[in-house]
């Protein structure tokens, strides 16, 4: 091991840990390819988004304190989520605005948390990842990822690097799908009529594989397509990044 | 006030959402606008920093509404104008109707205002016998259908040409047509009849200027102009926020207002009227009224956590790139102002717990903030609201959730405090997930609240080793460690 070999502790969204465990472990596989060194503080669980959307701030708080001591003394924090970044990114300081040493905590943590896309080409300077995959892409752009944290372009060069990838935009890509979390199944009618409209896009585009960079948003259009029937692969950042084209 | 329906929020959602005409227009406005007002801000000499610019001239007025409004009115009443301060939406409709009464009014022409919709002027003028005529085309055709407008600019983009031309047929009289452009002759021909009887012109203002003592009306049709100086008496109707210190403040946000509301450069009629006809201004109404309206917005500016509500200038960019609004329309709101603005500024003005549909029933997806020609931050104003409702707040009179509601964060909080509780969980949900799943592991039809989900979607089963169980499994215990 090299002494400038980067390191970075993954920051696991609690659906990806519970549902999509090959999510991490395709990212774990990507990272460890470009030769950056992991760790994973496994009492993790969430980071308090869901209570902080539905204004249960005393709940969110108390994770984002959790949070904050499990991972302070990271030197970069990697998420599959650009969800659950925006929240330590932009909504822990703001928990903590009159609390002065847990907001300086929080600041610090916030400093160094990224999205995986932003690590990856921000941080790392990667765009070539030797990730092989056969077919046509179209990108999803998750409204905090792509509004809060600026993920526009980092995805689309990953994505344009992947060997066989032909990315093919599909209409207001950066249209909400309608998952929003609580909103999804407090308001079924609205959250439906908009994963509609997302899926007919994706759908519209001719693709292979829809890809994205938040598990709530590729549930949401994921479990939409499935139910329809339709012939498109769903499909994390990281799984396509993983992808070698062997097996 | 007008009617407040905002607790069918969910029931005319449903509805806009299942109608096919409603859902073609809306999804081609917000292509239209959304898209273009994009555009007119990249494009923006300035740079797209001009919009913080126009916010902080915004936040100054807000900062200082009691001198500029006082010199506002000032400056009109030196002029001859009447000036009065309506605490609330009955003293403001009482005003105008004692005015309507002393002058002998029969028939009013207005031009299109989102305020006198909220203090519902219209039903309480018609009510005293007077003939009160809407003369934006939009309006005037939602009026003449006997509807309410769906969108702060463009009220009648529900309608078709065909219930347009049906609807004039009926109503005008004509022979029927869906040709745009003999529909708005024919409007025009009977508006022009409407505004050469008036005796009475009603007015919104978009923006005043404390600095020369005018109140503005922006509009592409001439109409409002028309409805403020044909008439011998107008009314104009402002919220107390709408108001610039210096006139230089006018050109950076009419610019901003014209690109938010139609992606235009400037709108196609803009009028500064400072008063009565008089020496300066040989072509004004005898009478010259401004109705300055609180109803509410005092609240509004005494709470830090909301005042930056009032730097809205309604010019509806945000419905124009709403995804929300871009689905169910504007009636479903329940209230005049509808899409982003209205699921914070209604909860504000009705009540929180009222309105709760309206600031619960959005995704916090933040394409509002970007498309607002004054960098509003909606989504933090809406997750605000949200922690009003959950836990309750006495200066807004907000009662908090149900028991249910508030147990279910509490057991979740105290479960994502503890990893061991937590894969308990996990495993238990595993368990009965994988019971319930289809061949392809899928969730097809799921009990309670998770209905909402499955009614159209499947959900995957949870994993049967979590990513944390299957990462100690693969580094060992220490793995978990930092080195």
């Amino acid at each position: 091991m090299t002494p400038n070999q980067p390191h970075a502790t993954l920051f696991i969204q609690c659906l990806v840990d519970g549902f999509y465990p090959e999510v991490a472990e395709a990212m774990v596989k990507v990272l460890r390819r470009l030769g950056v060194r992991l760790d994973c503080p496994t009492d993790q669980t969430c980071c308090g988004q869901p209570a902080f959307n539905s204004g249960y701030r005393g709940e969110a708080r108390k994770a984002a304190k959790r949070f904050i001591a499990l991972f302070e003394n990271s030197a970069a924090i990697v998420c599959p989520s650009g969800s659950c970044a925006t929240m330590v990114r932009r909504h822990y300081p703001e928990l903590f605005e009159s609390d002065g040493p847990w907001l300086e905590r929080a600041l610090r943590v916030a400093d160094k948390t990224y999205e995986l896309s932003q690590y990856l080409v921000d941080v790392l300077g990667v765009t070539d990842v030797g990730a092989r995959f056969c077919g046509r892409i179209t990108f999803h752009d998750s409204c905090h990822p792509l509004r809060y944290l600026g993920v526009r372009e980092q995805p689309r060069r990953l994505i344009r690097a992947v060997a066989g990838a032909e990315l093919v935009e599909m209409v207001d890509s950066d249209r909400c799908c309608g998952f929003g979390g609580a909103f999804s199944v407090k308001y079924p009618d609205i959250s439906t009529a908009m994963v509609e409209y997302k899926a007919q896009r994706i759908i519209e585009a001719g693709v292979d594989a829809v890809v994205g960079c938040d598990m709530g948003c590729l549930m949401n259009i994921g479990g939409y397509l499935s139910r329809m029937g339709a012939d498109v692969k769903v499909m994390h950042l990281a799984q396509l990044l993983a992808e070698t084209g062997e097996g | 006030m007008a009617e407040i329906a905002c607790e069918r929020y969910k029931d005319m959602a449903a509805t806009g959402i299942a109608d096919p005409v409603l859902q073609r227009a809306l999804i081609n406005l917000q292509h239209r606008f959304g898209r273009g007002t994009a555009e007119a801000y990249r494009n923006l000499p300035e740079g797209p920093e001009l919009r913080f610019q126009a916010k902080a001239i915004r936040q100054h007025a807000i900062d200082h509404l009691d001198l500029l409004l006082e010199r506002l009115a000032d400056k009109i009443e030196a002029r001859g104008g009447h000036v009065f301060f309506a605490e609330d939406a009955e003293a403001a409709v009482t005003y105008c109707q004692k005015v309507a009464d002393r002058r002998g009014v029969k028939r009013i022409v207005k031009g299109k205002s989102m305020v006198t919709e909220e203090i519902g002027l219209n039903p309480a003028l018609m009510a005293d016998g007077i003939e009160v005529t809407e003369t934006d085309l939009g309006e005037y055709i939602v009026q003449l259908a006997g509807d309410h407008p769906s969108h702060i600019i463009a009220p009648a983009i529900h309608k078709t040409r065909k219930e347009i031309g049906r609807l004039f047929a009926d109503k005008l009289g004509i022979p029927y047509t869906e040709d745009p452009p003999t529909l708005t002759r024919a409007a025009r021909k009977a508006l022009r009849e409407k505004f050469m009887a008036a005796d009475m012109g009603i007015t919104g203002c978009n923006l005043a200027c404390a600095q020369t003592g005018h109140i503005t009306t922006l509009s592409n049709e001439g109409n409002i102009r028309m409805a403020a100086t044909l008439p011998k008496t107008h009314i104009a109707v402002m919220g107390m926020e709408r108001v610039a210190a210096r006139l230089s403040d006018h050109a950076i946000l009419f610019r901003l207002l014209a690109m938010g509301a139609a992606a235009q450069q400037m709108a196609g009629y803009v009028s500064y009227i400072g008063g009565p006809a008089g020496p300066d201004s040989l072509d004004g109404p005898e009478e010259f009224h401004l109705v300055i309206l609180d109803n509410g917005r005092s609240r509004i500016l005494a709470d830090p956590e909301f005042r930056e509500m009032l730097q809205c200038i309604r010019c509806a960019a945000c419905l124009n790139v709403c995804p929300v609004y871009g689905e169910i329309g504007g009636h479903a709101y329940g209230y005049p102002y509808s899409g982003p603005v209205g699921a914070v500024v209604t909860p504000l003005l009705v009540g929180v717990n009222r309105a709760k549909d309206l600031c619960q029933g959005e995704t916090l997806c933040g394409a509002c903030r970007d498309a607002c020609p004054v960098a509003i931050d909606i989504p933090r104003m809406l997750l605000a609201l949200r922690a009003k409702l959950a836990v309750g707040d006495d200066r807004w009179n907000v009662a908090p959730a149900g028991p249910a509601e508030r147990a279910v964060y509490r057991i979740w909080s105290r479960l994502i405090g503890n990893r061991r509780a937590y894969d308990l969980c996990l495993r238990a949900a595993g368990a009965g997930g994988r019971l319930l799943a289809g061949k392809d592991g899928m969730l097809g039809r799921l009990p309670g609240p998770l209905s909402g989900w499955t009614r159209s979607r499947n959900l995957p089963s949870p994993a049967a080793k979590s990513f944390m169980q299957r990462w100690k499994e693969m580094e060992g215990e220490g793995g978990s460690n930092h080195d």
